[in-house]
């Protein structure tokens, strides 16, 4: 009996196998799931990775291309998804970007245009694909969506981390207005891990080599199961009454004065 | 039983036309990826990834920087199966 036994699950944010994103896709099958993926820039890179997820290279799930900042692409996304699937039980967001002038130090001179592209990307695509998967998720669900602790000012994070903090605030909105039609919205606060999109982050290793001294737990920069782990339990009916939440997988970092 | 250089740059040609569209025919081993072939960062990592599946050898990322022309794909990929 798996955790995820009947579940329909949207996973995007899969770009290589170092993708968390991956993770969740690939324990959420061995949970029972059924997955759908979607895919951004790269669709065929997307499909590859699919085909080494435990539903095999004869089996891999379908792999939908979608760029959350397309209207078009939203509004088309309930119809191309019920080609495949029946319903959504589940929707996990798995999408930032900003461009490397908001990041890496140079805060102060970011202009309004690079950080509306981070914020568009990062924040507002929780609203908009929960919202685009609304039609299929008739009897309540579960949205989870990556995070990365935006209660501190961070070195080199800088408009990711507005970014990360409007996505907070995003989520709390989301638990609220969706609430009433069953469907829970919250956030795995993920220590930092060596992925294609933290690799794009100049200054990166300020963090991969701190966070292993200071958790408690201490920290694998390489490991993403612990934050697909627990992903995959939101998306199960183990939190039946959470939602708004943010549930940090970081070693115990966010607990810890210094 | 290894795969020859020729063997591994036919490969790698089919490719890189699959994947970026450049002609198998361009591909030859002096040239390098991004310099010549004007290949960005992800269509690399594409690429990489279809040469492991086709060449059975596994290429770490940390490795993937290091691979720079066509020539050293082709001695990483011998020096793993010979």
């Amino acid at each position: 009996m798996g955790l995820l036994d009947g579940k329909r699950i949207l996973v995007t944010g899969v770009l290589t196998d170092a993708s968390i994103a991956f993770h969740v896709a690939r324990l959420a099958q061995e949970e029972g799931a059924q997955v759908v993926l979607t895919a951004y820039p790269r669709p065929t890179l997307t499909a590859r990775y699919a085909k080494r997820l435990p539903s095999g290279p004869d089996n891999p799930p379908p792999v939908i291309e979608l760029d959350v900042t397309s209207t078009q692409q939203l509004e088309g996304l309930a119809g191309v998804l019920a080609e495949h699937v029946d319903g959504l039980d589940g929707v996990v967001h798995a999408i930032g970007f900003a461009p490397q002038t908001a990041l890496g130090g140079n805060f102060l001179n970011t202009p309004w245009e690079d950080v509306a592209t981070a914020v568009h990307t990062s924040t507002y695509s929780l609203k908009a694909l929960t919202m685009a998967c609304l039609p299929l998720m008739k009897s309540g669900g579960s949205v989870v969506g990556l995070d990365f602790d935006a209660t501190k000012a961070w070195p080199v994070y800088d408009w990711m981390g507005v970014a990360k903090a409007g996505l907070e605030s995003c989520s709390r909105y989301l638990a609220r207005y969706l609430g009433p039609q069953g469907i829970r919205v919250n956030l795995v606060a993920a220590g930092p891990l060596k992925t294609m999109a933290a690799k794009s982050i100049p200054g990166f290793e300020e963090f991969t080599e701190i966070w292993p001294q200071v958790a408690p737990l201490g920290w694998d920069v390489e490991d993403s199961e612990p934050a697909a782990r627990a992903a995959v339990a939101l998306l199960s009916d183990w939190f039946p009454a959470t939602t708004g939440e943010i549930v940090h997988v970081d070693g115990g970092v966010h607990a810890m004065g210094a | 039983m290894a795969a020859t250089e020729q063997e591994i740059l036919a490969g790698l040609g089919e490719i890189v036309e699959e994947i970026v569209g450049i002609p198998a025919a361009e591909v030859t081993p002096e040239k390098n990826f991004i310099d010549d072939l004007d290949i960005d960062s992800l269509s690399m990592v594409e690429i990489a990834v279809a040469a492991q599946d086709k060449f059975g050898v596994e290429i770490p990322d940390d490795e993937l920087r290091n691979l720079k022309t066509v020539k050293d794909v082709i001695g990483f990929v011998q020096g793993l199966t010979v």
